[in-house]
């Protein structure tokens, strides 16, 4: 089953790489007022229970895929 | 009779050399200890050393942080054993849960590579006990992410309990919260520092201040004396 996991910077936390992407596109013009940069993680999970897998992929994110102190995710499970 | 004191490599670390050397420099036995060992010989201190480990992917330290010999670090700072986690060290001990906080990108996005000057706030650690309160030590610092980030809350808690052991002295180079360079757990047996001691031991070379830090540590592997919970 096909798993996508979301991370964002927390929201309130200072994200340079954000500003910095959102300087450089108001650079080449574009209008852009924030911008907030976080990353993608695709995975294939063995199970074909939708809940179960989703309760995998939190675990994951608390022990791996992400930090919470200064991270947040969210979850999409299934085609 | 020589102090031991473990040095652990991971994939990408790389100034674990310079950790070693300058433990033997300073009259300690240096032991290298490879990542997927799960064990520790005896040793009186153990030593994270720099670097990139895993390729700083996902997160700097992130995945360090599973490593076997992590499991044995654990251990063996649970028994109070000192920990000193150096630049990506300092990165694994944080991911881990060992020190508090999290080590962030610079917040100017530069790689910063220069001599710091530190100021020593805290003396009751096997880290800084031959030091004085107030000593400002010149170190450099490698680093694309050594912004030591905490929230409101819990800064305040590690400010508190005077957890915050080394601070930047001139200046902030990487926006790290409260200029906090270096910081200990509450039992304060476990350390972690974004500056470079192990490449500042030889006045011949540059500044020497990481000298007074890595003796404290030798000193205290050597008395082998636990730090009580």
């Amino acid at each position: 089953m096909k798993a996508t996991v979301l991370v964002r910077p927390k929201e309130g936390i200072l994200d340079p790489q954000g500003e910095a992407v959102g300087a450089a596109l108001r650079q080449l013009g574009f209008e852009v007022g924030g911008a907030r940069v976080g990353r993608l993680v695709e995975l294939d999970v063995e199970t074909t229970d939708a809940a179960q897998a989703r309760a995998e992929l939190e675990r994951m994110c608390d022990q791996l895929l992400t930090n919470p102190l200064i991270e947040s995710y969210e979850i999409e499970v299934g085609p | 009779m020589k102090a031991r004191v473990a040095v652990v490599s991971f994939p990408g670390s790389n100034d674990d050399r310079d950790a070693l050397g300058a433990l033997e420099l300073l009259g300690a036995e240096a032991v290298p200890i490879w990542h997927a060992d799960a064990r520790l010989p005896d040793v009186g201190a153990v030593i994270l050393p720099g670097g990139f480990s895993y390729g700083d992917y996902l997160r700097c330290g992130a995945i360090a942080r599973f490593a076997p010999a992590m499991e044995a670090v654990r251990a063996f700072a649970a028994d109070g054993g000192p920990v000193l986690g150096i630049c990506n060290g300092f990165q694994v001990l944080c991911e881990a849960g060992l020190l508090p906080g999290v080590l962030r990108r610079n917040a100017s996005l530069d790689f910063v590579c220069r001599d710091v000057r530190v100021r020593v706030e805290q003396t009751d650690t096997p880290f800084t006990d031959g030091c004085t309160a107030g000593d400002v030590l010149t170190i450099p610092i490698k680093h694309g992410e050594g912004a030591w980030y905490a929230d409101d809350e819990l800064l305040d808690e590690v400010e508190r309990a005077g957890q915050v052991v080394l601070r930047y002295a001139d200046g902030n180079p990487n926006g790290s919260r409260a200029d906090v360079a270096g910081v200990v757990n509450e039992r304060r047996n476990v350390m972690g520092l974004m500056p470079h001691p192990e490449h500042a031991v030889d006045p011949l070379l540059g500044p020497s201040g990481g000298l007074p830090l890595l003796e404290s540590l030798v000193a205290a592997a050597l008395d082998g004396v636990a730090v009580p919970a």
